[in-house]
């Protein structure tokens, strides 16, 4: 079991990578620097596929796999060590962090080949893949907090890769400020836990938390203060509500930056987080809906933006921010194993749309702007192809990825245990949107004439190392989510079986039976003869994502090939809602007003000159004059140099003494 | 165990030795000079090294003890170091080399003078953090101030008379209130050795009332306060550290302000626990305002320097939350935090002084864009600053992690509280790193300056591997401090030892059973004790 049993092998390879290219990647040749990048995470990547092989020969009763290294802290009763497990869920999660990660290293070398700072780009993207390895494999909420953080540092240089522009670095620097704030949360959530289970090992606290009854909305306890604590980290590192404000302004770092952390998988870590965390939010029922409910709304909301931005990057991000609005929602209701397939397909079909969008703007020489695009579904076949495939699967067109996981969160939200009609539907309706934006995009930057000079503007298709990668991805938006296919098609739900011994251990009974009493209709009590009304409703419904999806497609087709000029005009016609949609509601500027502009104004004039010059300084300043003028004296006989401050200063001191043994002589007796 | 009979002494006198020889150098002979300065404080710390291996983490005693009559009866020269102190040293003698490196141009006039203050402060600091003597201690206390006041005030820029006269007032303030808390214990006990008046305090032999013990520890507790600073006596501490020289801002900040945190925890809390108690609440308030002030303040300075010196304001506030948390992993995590922010700020320091070498200022406006002319320095720069604002896994979080997990056993509020500072760090740090280093070059003479050289590469990359070292591998550390801070812990338990305290009589122990560190039975500290009674 030659990696099984190091695990650290994992993690020491894009380690090592990050550290040579780092040292040594400024004076070398692209292709060295190549061969470390690339390399160190293939054989990552091959690392765990040999992984995966050793852990099927497991037996249930040795997952999760530990390895433990060494003692990272150790004060009184609090104890870390550097451990590290492999479990279900880990394997899902490192199999589609290395491939995805591996696929866009390849990509990069295409993207990147012109760009300055060659080998630092290589460097801080191999030391990402460090950090969200360790993530997924850590065994304890502190080592998980490495990664965690790591992975923002990560991101926060990526973003600000092009540090010349001014809004690159803002974008980095706001970053990793908002993902901080979140992470206040989290930190204090650690803190608890540990007060709480006297342990941060995952082992320890789901085995206590496993004993625990499950808490209500009538009786709310710590598991929901750890909990909703939690969560407010995943706000922020999975840009929900109303933490996502930096995800959008992330899209200045490179395009394959934007694929692989601020698409595929750092902003999936808040889901990963909470699906790992599922036995203490199972107990926590008002976290759950929390959870549910700023999924379903982050969904919806940041649909509604996505329907109006002209950047085709940023179309995307506020995508993204959508998507991970649906993992939540899944995680919300329940239904993790689901919450994790979405995650799985969609690092798939939305890194596909990242590096197929960067092919575009390859190919148009660093156009963002789909208004000045067009037409390019000729000259750029490959990536048109690919990028259709990935909109069809994002749309959740039946038979490509998205829809089965899509399928199955929108079946679990409306017909699941913690089913809710409210959140189905704003699921439902943010799936009509997702489908109109993405076949807007489609549209605009495919289809129609092209609204670009086309003389000076000399449109390519991109080199192999960028192409391949898309059409890998593009097989895997296909045929990613097939293994998993649902009852509904006729497959067996590999996917969820595997992922079963995860999410059903440490599981709370109550929510076990309602399950049991679904699946198994001798339990039922006689005379039962229907499903629940809820559940009625639910099932004819079902096919509803797939009818707003096709319904996206036609309207967005009627707008952008049929009539061209429907938009502006709907635009002019509903002119108010269009530019608060535009402004991304005024969310940045109302933060501003109220957070940004105030805290520094207090701290500058109220802070630093009312309370430190003004008042503190004023009250030493104005005892040290007294001192000085009363000191006058013996000052004119001195020659005026600074011998004559110390010699002040002693006599000061001499006189305060005496004086200050006397008031103290007056107080004790 | 301590057996090197006259390893302290060494260790606190080196330097000063060393400016002996300084002094018998022609003072124009700048290049001997420094090398001299360089190779003692680097010897300084090899020796200093031996401290780790002869140390035993086994014990809360002290160790490498040193016991001699000294003035009279009751003064003696009293030397040790436990879990508590042993790391501080190891800091004050780890940054004397850096400070000295990073002098090695940017102080031409007057060379001797100035490492002879410096070496001279090495030896007051290690003093201070030695002394197992009140009077000895105070001394040593004494000590440190003027060859800063001085090196403030001669090497200095801006207004640095202001700066150097409102440094030693207010410090100077705050040793008069505890010379008299000194002289005061002295009446009572008829001795100035710190282990001998624990015990008698610890026995029962001593008893303060209430008020008179609030007193004596109020005198203690500001003068270490306005060291540390805690709000709202800090204000000294901007314009001393921004207008010292960067080896004066970078020994203030990295070891002095610890001497203030140092002489909380070695005398405020085990002196005089019940009043530390009725104060903790009254102090964590203020320490958690210093850490939320001090960053809010720091992210509005247009002064680079001003800036990393509001930090401190902010980063001590954790270390005396963590001490008054009362709680052991919290105290650890105070000691840590410590040595930490003498590292890491200590470096912030450092990068601003090269880039004062370079451009004669501290304006954060005369910079910008400079990660392109200097990669090298701007990269080590953005890598101490993650360090500062506790970036896992790099020191600083594994000291704030630690003070505030302990803090929150007790206290879920202040902890909560305290977090913040985790954000309005990374606000005040990253936003001055843009400013400085990122986007195009601002300023037209910036565009040639020179990035690192080897020796500034030697100075920030040594920084850099005790920031990786110091995240990675904190249990050398921490199980090192166990074993004293367990001993602390036992000596400020509040009900039962409040009770003793309080009604002797009912409960004092066994008089042969009386050494300071009796409530921890352990062998090799009674044979100290015996030892030390014996002579």
């Amino acid at each position: 079991m030659p990696i099984l049993s190091h695990l650290w092998i994992i993690l020491a390879l894009p380690l090592a990578g990050a550290a040579i290219n780092g040292l040594f990647g400024r004076r070398w040749p692209q292709s060295a620097v190549n061969s470390v990048a690339v390399g160190s995470v293939s054989l990552a990547f091959l690392a765990v596929a040999e992984l995966v092989r050793e852990f099927s020969h497991l037996a249930q009763g040795q997952i999760p796999y530990p390895g433990d290294y060494f003692t990272w802290m150790i004060a009184g009763p609090f104890r870390v060590d550097f451990t590290l497990q492999v479990d279900q869920l880990t394997i899902v999660m490192l199999l589609t962090v290395s491939f995805v990660g591996m696929l866009i290293h390849i990509y990069s070398t295409g993207y990147m080949a012109h760009e300055g700072g060659y080998y630092r780009f290589f460097s801080y993207l191999n030391l990402f893949m460090f950090f969200m390895l360790t993530l997924v494999m850590a065994s304890n909420l502190i080592v998980m907090f490495v990664g965690w953080e790591g992975v923002g540092l990560c991101s926060y240089l990526l973003i600000g890769f092009w540090f010349l522009k001014k809004s690159a670095a803002d974008a980095g620097k706001k970053a990793f400020i908002t993902t901080r704030i979140g992470d206040l949360g989290f930190m204090v959530g650690v803190l608890l836990v540990f007060w709480k289970f006297n342990s941060v090992n995952f082992g320890d606290i789901f085995r206590q938390a496993g004993q625990m009854p499950a808490e209500s909305a009538t009786h709310v306890g710590v598991l929901t203060a750890i909990c909703l604590l939690l969560f407010a980290g995943a706000v922020g590192k999975s840009a929900q509500l109303p933490l996502y404000v930096w995800l959008p302004d992330a899209m200045e770092g490179p395009t394959p930056v934007s694929a692989l952390i601020h698409a595929a998988t750092m902003v999936t870590a808040g889901v990963y987080m909470v699906a790992r965390m599922h036995p203490l939010f199972s107990r926590a029922p008002i976290a759950m809906f929390v959870v549910a409910v700023v999924g379903a709304v982050t969904a919806f909301y940041s649909a509604t933006i996505g329907l109006v931005q002209t950047d085709i990057k940023k179309v995307l991000a506020y995508s993204t921010v959508s998507q991970l609005g649906y993992m939540f929602l899944a995680c919300g209701v329940g239904a993790y194993a689901a919450g994790i397939f979405h995650l799985m397909t969609h690092a798939f079909f939305k890194g596909l749309l990242f590096l197929a969008a960067g092919s575009v703007i390859h190919a148009m020489g660093g156009e963002q702007d789909m208004m000045k695009m067009g037409g390019l579904r000729k000259k750029i076949p490959v990536t048109f192809w690919t990028m259709l495939i990935a909109t069809l699967a994002i749309a959740g067109i039946p038979g490509f990825a998205g829809f089965f996981s899509k399928d199955e969160i929108l079946e679990a939200a409306g017909a699941g245990p913690h089913a809710n009609l409210w959140l189905w539907l704003l699921g439902v309706i943010g799936a009509g949107l997702t489908s109109f934006y993405m076949f807007r995009l489609v549209f605009l930057t495919f289809f129609g004439k092209p609204r670009f000079d086309e003389h000076q503007v000399h449109v390519h298709e991109s080199p192999k190392n960028m192409t391949v990668p898309l059409m890998i991805l593009a097989f895997c938006s296909i045929f990613g989510g097939w293994f998993a296919a649902p009852h509904l098609v006729g497959g067996t739900e590999y996917f969820e079986n595997f992922l079963h011994p995860v999410f059903s251990s440490y599981a709370v009974s109550a929510v076990a039976e309602v399950q049991v009493r679904v699946v198994d209709p001798t339990l039922l009590p006689p005379g039962y003869s229907a499903p629940s009304p809820v559940m009625e409703l639910a099932h004819a419904l079902t096919s509803w994502p797939v009818i707003v999806g096709i319904l996206g497609l036609l309207v967005a087709w009627w707008f952008y090939i049929k009539k061209p000029d429907a938009p502006r005009r709907l635009a002019q016609s509903i002119h108010g809602l269009y530019l608060l949609l535009l402004n991304k509601y005024y969310v940045d500027e109302i933060y501003a007003a109220l957070l940004v502009r105030p805290l520094l104004w207090i701290s500058t004039n109220v802070l630093w000159h009312g309370v430190d010059q003004g008042l503190i300084d004023g009250i030493v300043d104005g005892s040290a004059r007294v001192a000085r003028e009363s000191g006058a004296k013996v000052r004119e006989l001195q020659s005026g140099n600074t011998r004559s401050y110390a010699a002040w200063v002693v006599i000061g001191a001499v006189g305060f003494t005496v004086l200050l043994l006397g008031i103290l002589g007056m107080v004790v007796h | 165990m301590g057996t090197q009979p006259l390893l302290l002494t060494v260790v606190t006198f080196l330097p000063l030795l060393s400016v002996a020889a300084l002094l018998l150098l022609r003072s124009d002979d700048h290049v001997w000079i420094r090398r001299i300065a360089l190779a003692a404080s680097v010897a300084e710390f090899v020796i200093s090294l031996l401290l780790l291996r002869g140390f035993n983490s086994g014990t809360a005693a002290y160790q490498f003890q040193e016991y001699h009559q000294w003035i009279g009866a009751a003064i003696h020269y009293h030397l040790g170091v436990d879990g508590i102190s042993l790391f501080l040293v190891l800091l004050a003698t780890f940054l004397t080399p850096l400070a000295i490196l990073c002098s090695w141009q940017s102080i031409q006039e007057n060379v001797k003078g100035f490492f002879v203050a410096l070496l001279v402060i090495e030896t007051a600091m290690i003093g201070v953090f030695v002394s197992l003597d009140l009077f000895l201690f105070f001394v040593f206390w004494e000590l440190t101030l003027i060859p800063m006041y001085f090196m403030i005030g001669m090497w200095g820029h801006g207004r640095k008379i202001y700066a150097a006269v409102k440094f030693i007032l207010y410090t100077m303030f705050g040793s008069i209130l505890m010379l008299v808390a000194i002289l005061w214990l002295y009446g009572k006990a008829g001795t100035f050795d710190l282990p001998e008046i624990q015990r008698l305090l610890q026995s029962g032999q001593i008893i303060f009332p209430p008020h008179t013990e609030l007193l004596l520890f109020g005198a203690f507790f500001l003068a270490f306060a306005i060291k540390v600073p805690l709000f709202p006596l800090h204000t000294w501490l901007p314009d001393a550290h921004t207008e010292a020289p960067t080896a004066g801002s970078v020994i203030l900040a990295g070891v002095m302000l610890k001497l203030g945190t140092y002489g909380i925890l070695r005398f405020c809390v085990p002196l005089f626990p019940d009043a530390a108690h009725r104060m903790a609440p009254t102090i964590a308030v203020l320490a958690i305002i210093g850490i939320v002030y001090g960053a809010l303040v720091a992210t509005v300075q247009t002064d680079l320097k001003r800036l990393v010196a509001y930090t401190s304001v902010s980063h001590l506030g954790f270390v005396v939350l963590g001490i008054f948390a009362f709680n052991s992993i919290s105290i650890q995590g105070a000691i840590y935090q410590m040595l930490n922010h003498g590292v890491s700020t200590g470096a912030l320091f450092l990068g601003v002084g090269m880039l004062y070498d370079r451009r004669h200022t501290f304006e954060i406006k005369q910079f910008g864009g400079l990660a392109t002319p200097m990669p090298v320095l701007m990269s080590f720069f953005l890598f101490i600053a993650l360090s500062s604002l506790a970036l896992p896994p790099l020191n600083g979080f594994i000291g704030e992690f630690l003070i505030l997990i302990g803090t929150f056993a007790g206290h879920h509020a202040w902890a909560a509280w305290a977090t913040s500072g985790s954000v309005l760090s990374a606000i005040y740090l990253l936003w001055a790193y843009q400013r400085v280093a990122l986007g195009e070059v601002t300023v037209e003479k910036n565009r040639d300056l020179p990035d690192a050289n080897n020796r500034e590469r030697l100075i920030l990359a040594t920084v850099a591997i005790v920031i990786i070292f110091m995240g990675v591998a904190s249990p050398l550390f921490t199980r090192r401090m166990e074993a004293s801070v367990n001993n602390v812990m036992q000596q400020i338990s509040p009900p039962e030892n409040a009770q003793r305290r309080a009604a002797p009589t009912s409960a004092r122990p066994a008089k042969n059973d009386v050494s300071m560190n009796a409530i921890a039975p352990r062998p090799l500290i009674a044979v100290i004790a015996e030892r030390r009674v014996q002579r």
